[in-house]
């Protein structure tokens, strides 16, 4: 049996028609799972995810069923799921289990979707090549030498490969659309407080957003039309109307659409380059207008990113201190030596990296010469796309400077990992929304992914747009 | 203390904020549960949680800026305190840094001499509790969170405060303006309301500060007198000898009645205070300033204002029954009963604060309910029984509450009136002491006092003295020739 619909509404029509069986399904997704073990998708399994099948092919022949029944989901395993152990890919959780369901998971369930999984990811989504996993790498499903990307590896690989229909993944710096754009799929990154952030695992709190990863963009507008809101657990979920995202998908409107230089320059892999021009091209021959603009600070994007996002998460991971649940070192005897001992046993070096530079910039003497003087800098970056959204609707980038690299090429050179997410990062800095898109593929066959931004809550002109190419 | 120099002290004082949930999660405040029960997910700092603003600590912040004259800010946001310690689950305590809720207030104190100083107050801001940890258990460290989250408020005073009085009367007022706005209980000894003093001295005329040492866990008011008596006595004793004061914290032993240094963690913490990116800015808009306002209760100067004007009270009676809210709810709630506000306020500053003194409790849980003492005082007041059967009812009516009229009932204790029946017992004493009776006579007036105490014995107390007085007077005056 292989899938043969190309999005969830195809499925349900199967599934009402009789063609298909939702059990079978989701009994053919687990064991892709089990055949494609290597590539390492996923941290855990739920085999108990065909019983519910029954129960909601049930509820579909009877008209009660949620808006996004038997939808298949994979879920990046730094959302709390009530039950079922939550890692974050880390040694330090040891065998912890969420005693509550995340807001974004709990959405999905109501509406009759199956979780069928926990993915892999970058440990506490540090990283960009999902290497930095105390469950191992997840391999790239075009070319099982290289990497999915990061750190929500894991949720764009199973997308890719077919082991689920929708993954949910998290992004703070490009999490989601640069594993999409290295994988091959759809990865929206919504705007910061249009999806609520309770149950995940806190990052970099002003950074972290929640978003799906589909193969068809309108299953993408499905799961945003569920899990976007205003949540009371959530203070910084954003209290505006969520529109209609799927009704809105087919209307062929044309764009504004914004080029800088800054996105363009050295660094850009020319086949990149060359795929992204060639789309530029495309939409303007469609009638959307092509605008240059400006992104004078780009430069000052991944330093200003990262003197703030490790900031935040030297505080978001100092709970992870062996005295409450998860990793205790063996050798506890006093507090500081637990502390120390736990800490340096169960954090992986990337993790431990960002928390020293966090503590570091946060520190008495230099708070000023680093946070708050990148604080200042978001707000200078943020200026620039409230500039350039006055002139233009989306501003179109290349999602990474390269295509998927080979697994351990970057893993001991942290600063060229960092600038996989040279594109990425702005968005997350502006709190804007953001999509990669799969516009072709290279030489090698490696995917290629196109980025497009828009302004704080427009993600239906991205998904608009993204629609159209 | 040595004149010549002058201390200089401050004092930051967390109090416990009385509402029925958390400062961030639903979880109960409600304090002596079993350990590690009042908990969730958001205050065990679980994977994932985030904290939400319980409406009522904004409100009840900023009462207390309102109350002690303090600018309320428009915008206040909340930082994290990052720290490690086990009972600090989250690793950071959210609390507030730059921009607070409440700034510049003052309150008035008077001292002893009569002299009124105004003290006042740099901030207000409001934060969560950290959980216990209690380490006397064989060698393991045990901990509770039941308290983490529960709201508090940090006061910070100016550093105005120069002797170990002041700081008494600073805090007392602060525990005073706690209690009568209803938001903390004040109770020092079980860490609802709690004192740090920052200590320095200089010479006297000196503008520049010393180097200050900061005294923690002085668990009752009295210890913060005594901790900061015994500070300044000691930064004195070490320049006076030469030494320079070595800026530390020292905490209190009430037992050996001396600070010592807490074992130091080399140089001060480094807290790493930044914007909590979880919580938006609380914004108090005048709208809900004023409704707030609205809510503000007569605070205990107007209460003893009030005292004085209404009730006819004299300054000290005032003062002290307004000192605490419970004693002053309960002297108004006599007055409910009878209109003798001067024999009420006797009973109450007497006898009633004489025996919650001596039991340590609170007026609230005085045995005798306001309307049984009011019933009392009408006792007295319609000649029902005299004062002194009065004084011999009081402990029955401490035993179970019992309404005094049924005391008198039933032990039969309703006072004599009746002038022949008093007659008939007078003349039977005087019958008996035919040889006072001339001493009276021939001018030693003193025993009168005699008689009446015979004829009070022979009526068990119970004849009216007034007219015991007079019929005696008369009977003996028949009596001369």
């Amino acid at each position: 049996m292989s899938l043969n619909y190309k999005n969830h509404s195809e499925k349900l029509d199967l599934i009402k028609k009789g063609e298909i069986s939702l059990a079978d399904n989701v009994r053919y997704f687990l064991k892709k799972i089990e055949d494609n073990k290597h590539l390492n998708c996923y941290n855990f399994v739920f085999e108990d995810a065909a019983e519910k099948a029954d129960l909601i092919e049930e509820k579909i022949k009877n008209g009660t069923v949620g808006k996004l029944a038997g939808m298949v989901v994979a879920v990046k395993d730094v959302l709390a799921i009530e039950g079922k152990a939550l890692t974050c890919s880390s040694k330090i959780l040891g065998n912890f289990e969420s005693l509550y369901t995340s807001t974004s998971v709990q959405k999905l369930i109501n509406e009759d979707a199956i979780i069928i999984g926990k993915t892999n990811c970058d440990e506490f989504a540090m990283g960009s090549s999902n290497e930095n996993s105390a469950f191992g790498p997840v391999l790239n499903p075009h070319d099982n030498k290289r990497v999915p990307g990061g750190s929500s590896g894991g949720s764009a690989a199973a997308v890719a490969a077919g082991l689920c229909d929708v993954s949910l993944g998290t992004d703070t710096g490009g999490s989601i659309r640069q594993p999409a754009a290295f994988c091959g799929v759809f990865g929206l990154k919504p705007t910061y407080g249009r999806v609520s952030r309770y149950g995940l695992t806190a990052f970099a709190s002003s950074f972290d957003s929640v978003g799906p990863f589909a193969n068809d963009v309108e299953d993408i507008a499905k799961v945003m039309n569920i899990i976007s809101g205003k949540d009371e657990n959530d203070s910084t979920s954003a209290d505006i109307p969520v529109p209609d995202f799927l009704s809105g998908i087919n209307e062929n409107k044309k764009f504004r659409i914004g080029i800088a230089k800054e996105f363009f320059g050295e660094g850009l892999d020319a086949e990149i380059k060359k795929v992204i021009e060639l789309k530029i091209e495309e939409l303007k021959s469609a009638g959307h207008k092509i605008v240059e603009i400006e992104f004078p600070h780009n430069e000052y994007t991944i330093a200003t990113y990262y003197v703030l996002t490790t900031a935040e998460a030297s505080s978001n991971l100092a709970r992870y201190d062996g005295a409450r649940y998860g990793y205790r070192s063996k050798e506890s005897g006093s507090l500081i030596n637990m502390y120390n001992n736990s800490r340096s046993e169960a954090f992986g070096d990337e993790v431990k990296r960002r928390i020293m530079l966090g503590t570091y910039v946060l520190s008495a003497g230099y708070y000023d010469a680093y946070y708050r003087k990148a604080q200042k800098v978001r707000r200078i970056i943020k200026n620039d796309f409230d500039k350039a959204f006055e002139k233009v609707d989306i501003i179109l980038t290349p999602t990474t400077p390269d295509c998927a690299f080979k697994l351990g090429e970057k893993t001991n050179d942290p600063l060229s990992m960092y600038l996989e997410d040279i594109y990425t990062t702005s968005a997350n800095l502006a709190g804007i929304p953001g999509i990669s898109i799969p516009v072709g593929k290279n030489s090698e066959g490696l995917p290629i992914g196109m980025q497009l931004l828009a302004n704080q809550f427009e993600e239906e002109k991205l998904l608009q747009l993204s629609k159209q190419i | 203390m040595n004149n010549k120099y002058e201390a200089v002290i401050g004092l930051e004082v967390h109090a416990q904020l009385l509402t029925d949930t958390k400062i961030f999660c639903g979880c109960s405040t409600k304090f002596g549960n079993p350990p590690n029960t009042n908990v969730c997910p958001v205050c065990l700092g679980h994977p994932g949680v985030l904290p939400v603003m319980n409406k009522k600590v904004v409100e009840y912040s900023v009462l207390m800026g309102l109350a002690t004259n303090c600018a309320i800010n428009k915008k206040s946001v909340f930082a994290r305190k990052n720290y490690f310690y086990p009972d600090l689950p989250k690793g950071y305590q959210i609390s507030q840094y730059e921009e607070p809720i409440c700034e510049h207030g003052y309150i008035d104190v008077v001292k002893s001499d009569g002299s009124a100083k105004r003290i006042g107050i740099t901030r207000i801001h409001m934060e969560e509790d950290a959980g216990k940890s209690i380490h006397d258990r064989g060698g393991e460290t045990l901990v509770d969170v039941n308290r983490c989250g529960t709201p508090l408020i940090e006061i910070v005073s100016e550093p105005d405060i120069r002797t170990a009085e002041e700081a008494y009367l600073y805090l007392t007022k602060i525990k005073q303006v706690l209690t009568y706005l209803g938001i903390c209980d004040g109770n020092m000894e079980e860490g609802s309301l709690r004192c740090d003093a920052n200590i320095s001295i200089r010479p006297f005329g000196q503008k520049e500060l010393g180097t200050k040492t900061e005294v923690k866990n002085m668990n009752s008011f009295r210890n913060v007198e005594r901790a900061i008596d015994f500070e300044i006595a000691r930064q004195i004793e070490i320049v006076e000898d030469g030494g320079i004061i070595t800026q530390q914290t020292l905490l209190w032993n009430a037992d050996l009645n001396e600070a010592m240094p807490m074992r130091s963690k080399e140089g001060a913490h480094d807290y790493r205070y930044f914007l909590d990116p979880d919580l938006l800015p609380i914004i108090i808009t005048d709208s809900w300033k004023n409704e707030i306002l609205k809510s503000l209760p007569e605070l205990a100067d107007a209460r003893k204002e009030r005292f004085i004007n209404n009730y006819k009270l004299p300054l000290y009676d005032a003062d002290l029954l307004t000192s605490e809210k419970p004693l002053a709810d309960y002297y108004e709630e006599v007055l409910t009963v009878t209109n003798d506000y001067k024999s009420a306020s006797n009973w109450v500053m007497g006898d009633i604060l004489k025996y919650i003194n001596d039991e340590k409790i609170s007026p609230k849980d005085f045995p005798i309910s306001p309307k049984n003492l009011g019933k009392l005082i009408e006792l007295i007041n319609n000649n029902t029984i005299s004062g002194k059967i009065a004084k011999d009812v009081f402990p029955e009516m401490l035993k179970d509450n019992s309404d005094p009229e049924l005391i008198v009932k039933e032990k039969n204790l309703v006072q004599i009136t009746d002038t022949s029946a008093i007659e008939g017992i007078i003349e039977k004493i005087l019958n008996e002491n035919e040889g006072q009776i001339k001493e009276y006579l021939s001018g030693k007036e003193k025993v009168l006092g005699f008689f009446v105490g015979q004829i009070m014995k022979e009526s068990k107390g119970k004849a009216n003295p007034g007219i015991v007085n007079e019929l005696l007077k008369k009977k003996l005056e028949e009596r001369r020739d």
